[in-house]
């Protein structure tokens, strides 16, 4: 074990996977000479060479589907986004190329490819630069979806995402890459896909939430501990496969449920975990399924706007006080 | 079968052509066009559902630039692809049970029409959203490179693709890197119903090429010859100096966009479509094949003859082939590790 970043576990697992497999390679804008926009991929050009570090000109559907291309012979690309709200450029090949090749071609050609780079809520990067990716991906049937939120699951998910014989959609986060935490530095430590996890024991009431929202749950947690109420967090991690076992387990133990979405809302991952919570434990639940969620607004730059735009701690400790019914701020 | 008398060469060799090898691309083009034929019959009987576009009056395209690939040579085309699917060295009993949805098909009848796949003879599809197939060649070609192999890869696309901003993508990568890939722009004039001229700026399609600073020309796409020329020496500067090519192939669709299209008789004259009908590269080659003595009167028919029965039996094969199970729905989303 040792301490390191979420962007040097992210590195860390680039290079253990580069060095077990020489098909992997990396591809993208400024991923070689620059050392990657928020450097993730630091030092791996001098280590693995130009032929594996691939730079690119600002092309991403090009360069998405020659991951694919790549992919569909043989290859295992890793093609990163710069951010990921760049992905929309390339949101045909990933959706009508990577996703069903194997589908329509009968399962004579699959597409192990990570798409990966960060995304969702960010400092002041304003409406084209600050939102939440994941929802144009997972409604996509042969689409993975990863939402890593710690230093360990970035390191582990990533290196499970590699060895996946599927395309997997890997959204990392501006707000996480300095997070520090424990990481394995075990090359075989992998976290598989498609596992939730209990971040915080409780009996009281499930917060399920991921990234930036896992964060600020667990300090809600904290924050109504006092109060004498006991949260459970589950942090989903692989959104698509949905571990929806883990997160029913809990809510069947705690008998109610606060799903926390930093996306606008309408249509959005709470729908679909407050829907699969309702629907399978919906007699185990003591209150309907409270849901916070971003506002319904592209983000604005404005400091106190953009507070106003995504959720927090305060909304989340009403939420929990609200569905057991404790009166508090 | 079709493997036995394709067209595709072990190696390439342009130079000269011989009774063989005349019998091999003229077999190749009426398989084409009686696939064709056989499948719009199926089509209008109901048999075929979806949308259905035929290459009949391009088949010299993709024989011609088929006879200069090897077997471990990738191909991928659009949505008008039976043509380059079949010359490739596709079975046609399992084309023609893919266009009938049969468990049977190319890809278990999960794919269709627009979507023919095989693995077998490294023809990687069939993609219907117009360019979008030009960065996955270019990925295809990409990967050849990284494990320094000689293949080549080459995609078919049509007029329509041009406009679109993956074609322009995918040469200046395939340029910048230097990737074993041949471009092939088949130029059947009409994106649809959109004509050339009302599409693009430049007609000259093959002069984007030099805008991307690769080797690039033009070539009349109904002589199945001239096309094996332009192609083999784009296939060869691709094996050996890893220099993608752009070409144009000047052809066209002798019917509607698709089967909804019968006549495509609303954006271009009747007269038009007559005569060009009259350079029909099946009839070109064959008088040209007669005339220089690499075929008889005889050979041809019995090419006909033979081939007529083939579809004949990929059309019973096809009707034979069960549905695909209901099982099928859900497998094939993801690959099982």
């Amino acid at each position: 074990m040792a301490v390191m970043t979420y962007r040097e576990a992210l590195n860390l697992a680039l290079r253990e996977e580069m060095k077990r497999d020489d098909r992997v390679f990396v591809i993208g804008e400024e991923v070689g000479l620059y050392e990657g926009a928020y450097k993730v991929t630091q030092g791996l050009l001098k280590e693995f060479g130009p032929q594996r570090i691939v730079d690119t000109p600002i092309a991403e559907s090009g360069f998405t589907g020659v991951g694919i291309g790549a992919a569909m012979t043989g290859l295992r690309p890793v093609v990163e986004m710069m951010t990921f709200n760049f992905a929309l450029l390339a949101l045909d090949q990933i959706v009508n190329s990577a996703a069903k090749m194997n589908y329509m071609s009968g399962g004579q050609f699959n597409v192990p490819i990570v798409i990966r780079g960060p995304g969702g809520p960010a400092h002041q990067l304003a409406a084209q630069h600050s939102q939440s990716m994941e929802v144009y991906f997972y409604h996509v049937p042969g689409l993975k979806v990863v939402r890593p939120s710690t230093p360990a699951d970035a390191k582990g998910l990533l290196k499970s995402a590699i060895r996946d014989d599927n395309p997997v959609i890997f959204i990392e986060s501006e707000t996480l890459y300095a997070v520090k935490g424990e990481v394995s530095e075990d090359p075989d430590f992998l976290v598989p896909l498609g596992q939730a996890v209990v971040r915080r024991e409780g009996t009281d009431v499930t917060v399920i939430a991921y990234m930036g929202m896992m964060y600020r749950a667990l300090e809600a947690a904290d924050e109504v501990a006092k109060d004498g109420i006991s949260v459970e967090v589950v942090d989903p991690r692989t959104l698509q496969p949905l571990d929806a076992a883990t997160i029913l387990a809990s809510v069947r133990k705690t008998h109610r449920a606060v799903v926390i979405e930093a996306g606008a809302g309408f249509a959005g991952m709470g729908s679909e975990l407050s829907a699969v919570i309702t629907e399978q434990a919906f007699d185990d639940l003591d209150a309907p399924v409270e849901r916070v969620t971003g506002v319904p607004a592209p983000m604005p730059y404005a400091r106190n706007l953009e507070r106003a735009k995504t959720p927090n701690k305060e909304r989340i400790v009403d939420a929990i006080r609200r569905i057991c019914n404790v009166n508090g701020s | 079968m079709a493997q036995k008398t394709s067209a595709q060469q072990k190696g390439a060799a342009p130079a000269g052509i011989d009774a063989g090898l005349a019998r091999a691309l003229y077999n190749d083009m009426v398989l084409i066009r009686r696939f064709e034929e056989k499948a719009a019959e199926a089509y209008a009987l109901g048999k075929i559902g979806g949308f259905l576009h035929l290459y009949i009056g391009e088949e010299a395209v993709g024989v011609g630039a088929t006879s200069t690939l090897r077997p471990d040579d990738y191909a991928i085309s659009a949505y008008r692809e039976h043509g380059h699917c079949l010359a490739k060295g596709s079975d046609p009993r399992r084309a023609m049970a893919e266009l009938f949805g049969r468990i049977d098909g190319l890809c278990k009848g999960k794919g269709g029409s627009m979507h023919l796949f095989d693995k077998s003879v490294n023809f990687l599809g069939g993609h219907a959203i117009v360019g979008a197939h030009l960065p996955l060649a270019t990925g295809v070609a990409f990967g050849i490179k990284y494990r320094g192999t000689d293949q080549v890869i080459v995609c078919y696309f049509g007029d329509g693709a041009v406009p679109e901003g993956e074609f322009h993508e995918s040469l200046n990568l395939a340029s910048l890197w230097k990737l074993p890939v041949v471009y092939i722009c088949e130029n059947n004039r009409y994106a649809m119903g959109t004509s050339l001229e009302r599409a693009l700026a430049q007609t000259e399609i093959w002069k984007f090429g030099q805008a991307y600073n690769m080797p690039c020309e033009a070539v009349d796409g109904m002589d199945v010859l001239a096309v094996r020329d332009v192609v083999a020496r784009a296939v060869g500067r691709a094996r050996t100096d890893k220099t993608p090519t752009l070409i144009e192939a000047r052809t066209y669709r002798f019917r509607g966009h698709s089967m909804r299209d019968p006549a495509g008789a609303v954006y271009r004259t009747k007269d038009e479509v007559e005569r060009e009908k009259l350079r029909d590269p099946i009839v070109l080659f064959r008088d040209r094949a007669l005339k220089a003595g690499w075929l008889t009167e005889e050979d041809a028919r019995k090419i006909e003859k033979d081939v007529h029965d083939l579809v004949d039996e990929a059309v019973a094969f096809a009707e034979a082939s069960p549905e695909p199970p209901a099982s099928e729905l859900l497998t094939d989303i993801f690959k099982e590790s």
